[in-house]
């Protein structure tokens, strides 16, 4: 039998181990998370996350050798994105409906996200860097790490907020707007794909297709309408 | 499932080819997306096609494959951001507060938002509505 020792090396230097333990971890999530009748407790992100992370500390095997292989799936997000292309024209005739909603939606949603987190983070004391960090956290990571860093943040903060913003607005999105007896799944759609970016649009495709695609159409928004909100909110800082 | 793909594709390389070109403040994806709804919806005028049935597609399906999993996708870039953990110093109990606190704010506003401007322009179908 050939040394465990080197088969270890081949594999933990291999694309193929990560990529495969990716997709086993996501499909044990998934498993847990259907077994709870989607409780939106049992987040598949977060559970996810949680095991291919401890997996990572475990073996001892650093991040750029994860993504190696974990970069293919990563890569799907774009692709993915433009895929709400096809619920999108399904319910076009309702999204029509609803495009003064979404507008005022939009406008209010994005001005709360921001500011109701840089005044609650201020008076707990936190410095300007730490706020300008935390003011674009409800959308993408990309748009948001690039807004951060123009604003002198630290965009390697925004993305920890920005995916803990995601999972939270996943997690709670269904037992509040249920307890708030809130019917309408375009609206509760849209202000967890506003909230909690793509994250949140994963959750609202796990629960409705029209919540799902209200929530694509806000997290395009709220990118476009927090990369001009936040350099404004920010000069009162 | 190859053509759809590389239409897909295709929609997010013109999108983030547009997106540079022209500077916009849009990620390259979502310019994608609003081609292929808007190359969707010209090509169904054109061959008389059904736009509604469009899940039964090729683009269809693969797109609902795709979606399904969105949650997945996420994966690789959270476990990068969970050893980012430590940046969050010694300002963890603000960040919290202001996540938690701002989470539940947001969603609370742009609902009310939405569902009383929904109400006052009253044109809008009931077809959200499910029970």
């Amino acid at each position: 039998m050939s040394n465990p020792f080197a088969i270890w090396v081949y594999l933990s230097t291999s694309p193929l181990l990560w990529l495969t333990l990716t997709l086993v971890v996501w499909l044990f999530a998934d498993f847990v998370s259907r077994a709870a009748n989607r409780n939106p407790i049992v987040n598949p992100v977060l559970i996810s996350i949680a095991a291919m992370g401890a997996i990572l500390v475990a073996s001892g095997a650093p991040y750029q050798q994860y993504f190696e292989g974990a970069q293919f799936v990563h890569f799907l997000l774009g692709p993915a994105t433009v895929a709400i292309a096809v619920p999108l024209v399904r319910h076009r005739a309702l999204v029509r409906a609803n495009l003064l909603p979404m507008a005022a939606a939009l406008v209010a949603g994005a001005i709360v996200a921001c500011v109701s987190a840089v005044a609650i983070a201020a008076a707990f004391g936190a410095p300007r860097q730490v706020l300008v960090s935390l003011a674009p956290k409800s959308v993408t990571a990309g748009i948001a790490m690039a807004v951060s860093e123009n604003l002198g943040g630290a965009p390697a903060l925004t993305a920890v907020l920005v995916i803990t913003t995601g999972i939270l607005g996943a997690v709670i999105v269904t037992p509040l707007m249920n307890a708030l007896r809130i019917k309408d799944y375009a609206a509760r759609g849209f202000a967890v794909g506003l909230t909690s970016h793509g994250i949140g649009t994963a959750r609202a495709f796990t629960v409705d297709e029209v919540a799902g695609t209200f929530a694509g159409i806000a997290m395009g928004l709220n990118g476009l309408a927090t990369s001009l909100i936040v350099p404004l909110a920010m000069q009162w800082l | 499932m190859i053509r759809a793909l590389a239409l897909l594709l295709a929609c997010q390389l013109s999108g983030e080819i547009l997106a540079r070109a022209l500077s916009l403040p849009i990620p390259g994806p979502v310019i994608g997306l609003a081609l292929l709804a808007v190359g969707v919806l010209l090509h169904a005028r054109a061959t008389g096609a059904d736009p509604s049935r469009i899940e039964s597609t090729e683009l269809g399906r693969t797109a609902g494959a795709l979606l399904g999993s969105l949650g997945l996708l996420f994966v690789p870039a959270g476990v990068g951001v969970v050893q980012q953990l430590p940046v969050v110093g010694a300002y963890g109990l603000a960040l919290a507060a202001a996540l938690v606190g701002s989470t539940v704010l947001t969603l609370i506003v742009t609902v009310y938002v939405f569902l009383l401007v929904k109400k006052l322009t009253g044109k809008a179908q009931a077809g959200g509505d499910n029970p």
